[in-house]
Formats: structure tokens, C-alpha cells, sequence
């Protein structure tokens, strides 16, 4: 970890995540101190079709509520929301949620890149992003928009991921606030 | 690499009020942060460097509203995409349907059409495609062209061909198109009981009666405010005991309709009950 204090409260964390990261989440949700004054979305790249829900797989494992993300559900402080399955997720101005099934970008859908930027022209210093491991270049564009917003940027260390290239092509566009593994990744999300 | 936004929020309003009042799409009340994603797309692909020159072309070359019109509105869709809808459909809905003497469906936002053929493949195989009619309407004229010819690229057929067998289909799911090249055509019997038209879910009205009512993945490009008066488009134009079926992550539990319909079990159908 390479700075001592954070910018600003924040009041969204967005974790973007794909092969790989999965195991991560396994690992850090549980171990996220409930409450949270603010509200985790979670873009991760998944096979759609699956029968059991994401949601519950992720409310075993935390008191905190998990919700996958329907059309214009209110984004309340406290939660974690998945995005869905193929679909884009977005946030409006109003703090619902809107989603989108639009072409895939970078292959994928949804997207992380999407999120991280209309979230970060939402929340600018407000938020924090984390980039998690995995096999593509998706998210380190918006990785970026995010750090060029004013918010938090924090990469899982190439070293820890299980897949290191989107941590890498973040990593190439610029140098974020911080670059941590999976236990230092849950220690700044509970000093948030 | 990903820019700022040429077009925010304030331009964006300005550029949807002038097309509102040139041309009659009103596209205000649609999801915004959609929208003004599918515009600064637009902005990126055909190389605008200034709000102003967008909306200069938008305003003055009627010719390029056409292709305005087709980037800023979505028309991804797929063939059979969610089997347990499509599983829905077939072994409850559309059993169901063949009570009446005469099916008539409207299948609003159809884009290109793949929902048509798989909805008329179903029909087909319940023996109800005689006494059926769909009418798939869009608000985009080009890609209602497409979907009038039935002609999709070869590429798609395996996926379909998967998401057809998980949703029940047990015929040879090549017997329905045949293949040319790199495209396939969908057999005329396919498309017999079918009537494509132009249809804007946000000014037309209601133009019939139905007993199933599909729009899916429509609504979620639209603010809730719209959403509403769709939904009451949809209810005015549906049947007593007609269903409503939306995307898989739609829903009328924020809408005045949603004591009269009843879900079916978990599916994103709903039946008008009162």
C-alpha cells in the first residue's frame, strides 16, 4: 500500500472483476465489517444461465443484504449489488439503477468499463474503484475515467491474482492510489 | 480510449427537445444515463468533436436522423435468449392461448425480428400458427426490414440452435431456415402470420386487442414516468385473462397494474386477472 490516508469519505465503492475474481469476492465479502456507510456494486464477468442466483450465494456469506441488480432498483447505502448477467449495468442521476443490453464491449457484457464511467461521472470524488483479476482488458479503461474523476483507484496486486492481465493493462495506463493483495484490498474497504 | 463526455446533461436535453419538436421522436423520458451513453457513442463513431456540430447535423440532414434514430435505440436481440422463459412460454402460456379461436399477440419492440421466428416456431409446434397472428411492431423502420426478410448471419445459428433445445424444442432446429453462404433464411411458413409495422411505444396508441402482450429488454431504455404509460398502453390493449411478458429483469411492481396481474411463478409474465 503506498498512501496513508484516502482522498474523501466515499459513498460507492465499484469492484470489477472477471476470471479469476470469483474466488476473491468468495474470500473478501465475508470479511467486509457490516454496516458500510456505503453502497458496493459489483460487475463480474459470468456465464448467464446459471440456476441459482449470485445474490444468493453472496447472502450466505455476509449479514450485509446482496442484491442482483433489476431494472431501476433504488441504490441504497449499506447494500452490495451484483450486476446482472449480460446485461450492462448503469446508475441515473436519481440513484436507480438502469440496465442496458446493448452490444458487448470489450467481449464482454456486462461491461466494466461502462460501469466505472457512468458511475464515476456520478460520484466523481465519491467513489472508489476496485480492479480485480482477470483474463481481458476490460475495466482498465474505465479504471482509469475513475482515477481522472478524482475517486480511489485500487488494483489487486498482479502477483495475487489469479490472472493477471487486466490487472496489468490498468497497471499500463497509469499508477492507482493503491496496488494490494486480497487482505490488503479488505482492509482499506473497512477503513472506508 | 475512454473520452469525456461530449454531450452531458444539459446538451443532451437541449439535443432530445429539438428532435422531439422537428421530428416527432420524443425521446425525454428515456433512462438517461442510457441514452446519453448511446449519443456520446454516436459522437465517437461518427467522429463529431463538438456538441454543436452533432446537433447541427441531427437538425439539418434528415438523412442522417435515420441513422440517429438506429444507433441511439438498441436493437440487440437474440433467438430463444432466456430458455426458462422460452420454457415458460411454451409448455404454459401457449397452451393456454389456444383456447380462442383466434391468437393475436403483439410482440412490441421487435428489432430485427428474432423473437418473431422463435415465437412463430412455437406456434408452429403447438399447431396454433394457423388460427395465430403477430404483430411485431418497432419504432425503427430499417430494422423492421430486416426482420420482414428473415435473413440473419450463419454465426448466430449455433447459439440459437443451443438456446432452442434448452427451452424444449426437440425438432431439428435447422429445418426452420435454409443456409446460404454465410446468412440463413427462416422458411415463409415462419412467416406467414406475421404483420411487421412501425410503432412508437411513446406517442402511438393502442391498435388492438391481445391475448399475449411480449416486450422485452423495451422498457429498461425508458425512465419510470414512461414506463408508466406504457404499462397502461399494454393494459388497455390486452385482454381479461391475457398475459404481459417482459426482460428477465423487468417488472410491473412499480406500476398501477400490479394488483390486477398475477405473476406466473417465477417468470417475468404477468396475467391480467381483473
Amino acid at each position: 500500500m503506498e498512501k496513508s490516508d484516502l482522498k474523501s469519505k466515499i459513498e460507492l465503492l465499484v469492484i470489477g472483476g472477471s476470471a479469476g475474481s470469483f474466488n476473491v469476492l468468495l474470500e473478501l465479502i465475508p470479511k467486509i465489517k457490516s454496516p458500510i456507510s456505503f453502497a458496493i456494486v459489483i460487475v463480474l464477468h459470468r456465464k448467464s444461465g446459471s440456476n441459482t442466483s449470485i445474490s444468493e450465494v453472496f447472502n450466505l456469506k455476509t449479514t450485509l443484504n446482496v442484491f442482483e441488480c433489476e431494472d431501476k432498483d433504488q441504490l441504497v447505502a449499506g447494500n452490495i449489488y451484483f450486476a446482472p448477467a449480460d446485461y450492462h449495468l448503469l446508475i441515473e442521476n436519481d440513484y436507480t439503477f438502469s440496465l442496458d443490453y446493448s452490444e458487448k464491449m470489450n467481449y464482454s457484457r456486462p461491461c466494466i468499463d461502462i460501469t466505472f464511467k457512468v458511475a464515476a461521472d456520478l460520484y466523481g470524488s465519491k467513489m472508489a474503484a476496485i480492479l480485480l483479476s482477470g483474463a481481458n482488458a476490460d475495466g482498465a479503461e474505465g479504471f482509469f475515467y475513475v482515477n481522472q474523476k478524482s475517486g480511489t483507484t485500487i488494483v489487486q496486486d498482479p502477483f495475487s491474482a489469479e490472472i493477471d492481465t487486466m490487472p496489468k493493462e490498468a497497471l499500463k495506463l497509469f499508477k492507482p492510489d493503491f496496488v494490494a493483495n486480497v487482505d490488503e484490498i479488505i482492509a482499506l474497504i473497512n477503513s472506508f | 480510449m475512454l473520452g469525456y463526455n461530449l454531450v452531458e446533461d444539459e446538451e443532451l436535453e437541449i439535443l432530445l427537445n429539438d428532435v422531439a419538436n422537428k421530428y416527432g421522436y420524443d425521446f425525454t423520458e428515456y433512462s438517461k444515463a442510457s441514452i446519453k451513453r448511446r449519443v456520446n457513442r454516436l459522437c465517437t463513431l461518427d467522429k463529431f468533436t463538438s456538441f454543436a456540430e452533432l446537433r447541427y447535423k441531427v437538425i439539418n440532414d434528415e438523412s442522417y436522423f435515420g441513422r440517429f434514430v438506429e444507433e441511439i435505440t438498441v436493437n440487440v436481440t437474440e433467438m430463444f435468449r432466456d430458455r426458462h422463459f422460452y420454457k415458460a412460454l411454451r409448455e404454459q402460456i401457449i397452451p393456454q392461448l389456444g383456447v380462442h379461436s383466434y391468437i393475436k399477440i403483439w410482440l412490441a419492440g421487435c428489432s430485427t425480428g428474432e423473437e418473431a421466428y422463435s415465437l412463430s416456431i412455437l406456434l408452429h409446434e403447438a399447431n396454433l400458427a394457423h388460427k395465430a397472428i403477430i404483430y411485431a411492431t418497432d419504432i425503427n423502420p430499417s430494422v423492421l426490414e430486416t426482420a420482414k426478410h428473415g435473413v440473419y448471419p450463419i454465426g448466430s445459428m449455433r447459439t440459437y440452435s443451443e438456446n432452442y433445445i434448452n427451452s424444449g424444442g426437440i425438432a431439428d432446429f435447422s429445418s426452420y431456415y435454409t443456409a446460404n453462404y454465410d446468412h440463413v433464411r427462416f422458411i415463409d411458413k415462419l412467416r406467414e402470420r406475421m404483420i411487421f409495422a412501425t410503432h412508437n411505444l411513446v406517442s402511438d396508441s393502442s391498435f388492438n386487442e391481445f391475448q399475449l402482450i411480449l416486450c422485452r429488454n423495451v422498457l429498461i431504455y425508458f425512465d419510470k414516468n414512461l414506463q408508466e404509460k406504457v404499462f397502461k398502453l399494454f393494459d388497455l390493449s390486452l385482454e381479461s385473462l391475457g398475459y404481459l411478458a417482459l426482460g428477465s429483469k423487468e417488472t410491473i411492481k412499480f406500476s398501477e397494474l400490479e394488483g390486477r396481474y398475477q405473476q406466473i411463478e417465477k417468470e417475468k409474465i404477468w396475467r391480467k386477472v381483473t
